[in-house]
């Protein structure tokens, strides 16, 4: 009999070669080579949904994919496709593909796009490989390996304020991760394993025996992955890096680092601790509070402000912690809801950013206050921001509602209903800063100073960039309709849970 | 005191006394004769050091270590000299200059501020 | 005739031979000297480094001859890695000197300063390896002092190729230090000769010196050797001589020069002396960590590009003194982690800095100029250099995926190993400092969207160098397997 082509061992190795290789080569294209450059980003995106979709084929059928690779005596890059990291993997490879398409069109007169392309795909390299990392050393390795690819994405325009930008970023974030690289060499003397295991790797007799070592090796870990999932006090870098392209701001600050902070918040917890072990130190307690206040607090933030890029990146902050407050919480259906609001959210989010672009782009409007008319000038594209600004309130029938509806049937199970009172002043906060800028673009009078004032038997702006905020658009709302579904994000959350693959 | 123990207290006492001229004195030619001096205070504590162990064995291992010796010091002896007169020749000092120059941080630097 | 005495004397005597050959002022020559030396050296490093996997170490009594009066040869897993790197770094250095001193084949303008650079570079370099080599594979003391001073004699003439005067003030300064720091280390040679009558570092390792006279030599050659690599506060000759020289000549210095040196503090303190004194690896440890932070911010004030690299320099030679007080926890155990961490450190470092050496060589290679405000906007021109910058900065910084991560990596097991702390910090405020100067320079090079217009080709060589050195430091962080394999034949105390 044919073994079915999912059973091939190599899958994980290639879902992370797939983006790499395109990587490599762009970086000896010249400027011009557009059509080549174009060719190259479109084949691995592909490629990589490609391998995706068979590894979901075949861990659905059970199998399991590891890979692994000696770099150091007893250390290895190892990867693995489990239910977990497939959740992310897919998502990082879905959206790439899309933002891929909406970066070709955005970036189109842009200089330095070589650089570009070649970065952004080392990033969503890295991003898988944290997605599959089977250890912690594999993970710090892409961990690390993703702040400095996101760098030259960062400070692409090369105005002072992305250099200064860049900086901020670089210092919350390769501060942190120097703290992560301690936490983590100390927590393999300390353990003596790397290695990630559902329902975690730490012995509860050990603790007990030197409470302090632990504690200290959890909040090193803990800042290190806090500072990509933008836990407040360390979100600082997140709306400063909003300088990037759009893309960048799309793809990485709403979906790819963030998420990979978020995720390995989820590791940290739950394949290094153990959410037993750490329920008992308490910590799990620490990661909601802070969690929670991060979602007050970003929202309130994001209430002041005027720039709807900064906007939406408050608002990221705020939601990204839902993720940790869904997997702190001592109960499957919150730890459904939080792992299925990485999906959600990454969606979401993802669109809001498209739209903001492709008005910014087009019309050259930035602020909230600017928005009058644009509804009339650009109505798909308000149309699919209109969707994801509902979900992110979360109304039924978008996918936000979902999140919110576990996340809040959890909190009951745990015995923490508090975090009902957070979701709902949350989703209240979403409302005050999202409605407006709606009730501005819908019903304000258009604005005279308009970069391309109005169509003329054309699409409002370039294909490439509306199509993937539709398409995107019409996921969050297919994956909160459909969320019965077997392979629906919620499917497969369940699915994890279900399997103890936390 | 015997004999033995008197060239390798000589020996000690040239090598340090030279180390001294060696990092203190200014000119070129004074810190390459000091250089020079405090190999053959080292080469008498070599010659020394057989007699003082076994006195009734001649032991050729210090010799063949001192002549190897020689022919190092002749060698960097020709190079210093040869840089220090190229020294000379561009900066018409003897000396080495305190500071340096290209150093922000050193007295008399051009280097503008750094940012 | 054994492997080891086959490619120990092909590892020596090609260079050396070479040397000679490259003495000649024909062009065709003077290439087909570094052409056998870089063959030679990395034929012999490897046929060394399969003998030494497959028969533990080795030696070589050169024609028969044994100690006292004869030159022993002493192979082990750390010697032979330092010869493999060496090799590695030099046949790519060599391959970028070539082009550097411009055709070596239109030597017409002999008497003009490119010509003399042209012309002596080759043999002197060629000189210095066969020199380094000869360290690595010493086995007495006094073997080690006369490959030394040759390491020393043609490093200094090497920095005064260049013809300003300030590279001819750096390059008397570094002869000086030079010459000084190698009888520093003679001086504890006779002390150590006066006592036990031998110089063979087996035959002393099986004493185990102690006592007052001992202790004073360990002294004195610790001083010597540490004027020589350029630990702090012995640093302040290093920026300039290595920033003086022609740039394969800083690469050389930098990369490859101070850790024969620093092989020679390692050989004396562990093998020699099986640790010395726990408070004297303390202080070394205490230094080292004192150059990582004080090179650091140097590095970050400097406004010339090669300058702010040598001052990297400085801070990173810290790392390896770090490895010290790691390794020898207690009396009678020492860590393994922390000697492959600390010698992948030594090992990245060569390949890192060769590369930003070399790079940095081509970026004001092409603006004829060394000011970091003049390189602007270089990296849209050269951006197989820049890469080279970037990615060798990676790796000095320690982050993945580099040979530097993993050396920190190891270093930091170490410390947690051996529980201590401070030296964590130490290691982790490092890494961000340097980070901080290495992105200094990458600002500037992006700074401006156009290229500069005075500007020069660069030779595709010189740029291929630069990118493999770059390439080879990350090739190292993937698969590091092998060297620590290498490193542990032996260890730090093969007798």
């Amino acid at each position: 009999m044919v073994s079915p082509l999912w059973a091939w061992d190599g899958l994980p190795l290639a879902v992370v070669l797939s983006s790499f290789v395109p990587g490599v080569l762009i970086m000896f294209l010249r400027e011009e080579q557009t059509l080549l450059r174009n060719t190259l980003n479109m084949t691995g995106a592909l490629a990589k949904v490609g391998f995706v979709g068979l590894m979901l084929q075949g861990v659905a059928a059970g199998a399991s994919y590891e890979w692994a690779f000696e770099i150091l005596p007893g250390l290895e890059l190892s990867l693995a496709g489990d239910a977990l990291a497939l959740l992310f993997v897919t998502l990082s490879a879905v959206l790439w593909l899309v933002t891929t398409v909406y970066a070709i069109g955005y970036m189109e007169a842009s200089r330095n796009r070589t650089r570009f392309f070649a970065f952004f795909s080392l990033c969503v390299t890295a991003t898988t490989g944290i997605a599959m990392a089977g250890d912690l050393f594999t993970f710090v390795i892409f961990y690390e390996a993703l702040t400095w690819a996101t760098y030259p994405l960062v400070v692409h325009s090369g105005t002072p304020e992305a250099i200064r930008a860049g900086r901020t970023y670089l210092a919350y974030t390769l501060g942190a991760g120097a703290i992560l690289v301690v936490g983590a060499v100390g927590f393999e003397v300390t353990t003596g394993t790397v290695a990630f295991a559902a329902g975690g790797v730490v012995d509860p007799m050990a603790v007990e025996a030197e409470p302090i070592r632990y504690l200290l090796l959890f909040l090193c870990l803990l800042v290190g992955m806090g500072v990509k999932s933008a836990i407040f006090p360390i979100h600082g870098w997140l709306p400063t890096a909003m300088v990037a392209p759009a893309p960048v701001s799309a793809l990485l600050h709403a979906v790819a680092v963030v998420k990979a902070g978020a995720f390995g918040v989820i590791r940290l917890i739950h394949s290094l601790f153990g959410i037993e072990v750490s329920w008992e130190m308490g910590l799990t307690t620490l990661v909601a509070v802070l969690a929670s206040f991060t979602i007050i607090y970003a929202s309130v933030r994001a209430l002041a402000q005027t720039d709807i890029k900064r906007i939406l990146a408050f608002s990221t902050v705020s939601q990204l912690s839902y993720i940790a407050l869904g997997v702190a919480l001592l109960d499957p259906l919150a730890q459904v809801g939080g792992l299925v609001h990485l999906v959600h959210q990454g969606i979401m989010k993802i669109t809001l950013f498209f739209c903001a672009g492709v008005i910014a782009q087009t019309l050259g409007v930035k602020t909230v206050g600017a928005m009058g008319g644009v509804a009339r000038r650009m109505p798909l594209t308000m149309a699919a921001f209109t969707v994801a600004a509902l979900g992110m309130i979360g109304l039924p029938p978008v996918a936000g509602f979902i999140s919110k509806w576990y996340l809040g049937l959890g909190a009951l199970g745990a015995g923490a209903p508090w975090v009902i009172l957070v979701l709902l002043a949350s989703s209240l906060l979403n409302a005050a800063y999202f409605l407006p800028i709606l009730r501005t673009a819908y019903f304000d009078e258009p604005s005279e100073s308009w970069s391309d004032p109005w169509p003329h038997h054309r699409l409002e702006a370039d294909w490439r960039m509306v199509l993937p905020a539709v398409i995107t658009a019409a996921l969050s709302l297919a994956v909160g309709v459909f969320a019965a579904s077997d392979w629906s994000p919620l499917g497969w959350a369940l699915l994890i849970v279900e399997r103890g693959g936390l | 005191m015997n004999p033995v123990d008197l060239y390798m207290l000589a020996g000690i006492a040239i090598t340090l006394i030279a180390l001294y001229a060696a990092l203190t004195r200014a000119h070129l030619f004074w810190k390459v004769l000091a250089i020079n001096l405090m190999g053959t205070g080292i080469f008498l504590i070599l010659l020394a050091a057989p007699s003082r162990r076994t006195p009734e064995i001649a032991d050729p291992l210090p010799q063949a270590m001192v002549l190897t010796g020689i022919v190092v010091a002749v060698a960097a002896t020709a190079l210093a000299l040869g840089i220090a007169l190229r020294v000379i020749a561009r900066s018409d000092l003897p000396f080495l200059p305190d500071g340096d120059e290209d150093d922000p941080d050193s007295p008399g630097s051009t280097g503008e501020a750094s940012r | 005739m054994t492997p080891f005495e086959l490619w120990s004397t092909v590892v020596i005597f090609g260079p050396l031979l070479a040397s000679v050959v490259a003495l000649s002022a024909r062009p065709a020559l003077l290439r087909a000297g570094l052409v056998l030396g870089s063959l030679s050296a990395l034929v012999g490093s490897a046929g060394l480094w399969r003998a030494v996997i497959l028969y533990g170490p080795g030696r070589h009594l050169l024609g028969g001859w044994g100690q006292p009066l004869g030159i022993e040869l002493w192979i082990d897993g750390f010697g032979v890695a330092m010869l493999a790197v060496t090799a590695l770094v030099g046949a790519l250095t060599s391959l970028y000197a070539n082009s550097y001193f411009g055709d070596l084949s239109e030597l017409s303008v002999r008497e003009s300063p490119a010509g003399r650079g042209a012309r002596f570079f080759a043999p002197l370099w060629l000189l210095l390896w066969t020199a380094l080599n000869g360290i690595y594979l010493s086995a007495d003391l006094f073997n080690l002092y006369v490959t030394l001073e040759i390491l020393g004699l043609s490093a200094a003439a090497i920095v005064t190729l260049a013809v300003s005067r300030q590279a001819t003030v750096a390059g008397m300064r570094y002869l000086l230090v030079s010459l000084i720091g190698s009888l520093l280390y003679l001086l504890g040679v006779a002390l150590l000769y006066v006592q036990y009558g031998t110089l063979s570092l087996e035959g002393l390792a099986a004493i185990g010196p102690s006592g007052p006279i001992p202790a004073i030599a360990l002294a004195a050659m610790t001083v010597g050797m540490a004027a020589k690599t350029a630990l702090f506060p012995f640093h302040a000759w290093l920026p300039p001589a290595h920033a003086g020289a022609p740039a394969p000549g800083s690469a050389i210095l930098s990369a490859l020069v101070v850790k024969g040196s620093f092989f020679i503090l390692v050989r004396l303190w562990f093998s020699v002396y099986g640790g010395g004194s726990p408070e004297g690896l303390v202080l070394l440890g205490v230094l080292g960590s004192g150059a990582i932070l004080w090179g650091s911010v140097l590095a970050l004030r400097q406004v010339s590009l090669k300058r702010l690299i040598a001052y990297s320099t400085v801070a990173q030679l810290g790392y390896l003194f770090v490895m010290f007080p790691l390794l020898i926890p207690e009396p009678g155990l020492w860590n393994a982690d922390a000697w492959t961490g600390g010698l992948l450190l030594a090992i990245s470092h060569a390949l890192a800095k060769a590369a930003m050496f070399l790079a940095a060589g081509n970026m004001s290679y092409a603006v004829a100029q060394d000011r970091l405000t003049a390189i602007s906007g270089v990296a849209h021109r050269l951006p197989m250099s820049f890469f080279a910058f970037g990615v060798g900065g990676l790796s000095l910084a320690g982050l993945p995926p580099s040979a530097g991560f993993v050396g920190k990596w190891l270093l930091l097991r170490s410390a947690f190993e051996t529980a201590h702390w401070i030296w964590i910090a130490v290691i982790a405020v490092g890494g961000l400092l340097t980070i901080a100067y290495v992105l200094k320079v990458l600002r500037y090079a992006l700074d401006r969207d156009e290229a500069p217009e005075d500007f020069r080709p660069v030779p595709r060589r010189m740029e291929w160098a630069a990118a493999l050195l770059a390439l080879a430091a990350m090739a190292l962080g993937v698969r590091a397997l092998e060297l620590v394999e290498l490193l542990l034949v032996g260890g730090p105390f093969p007798w």
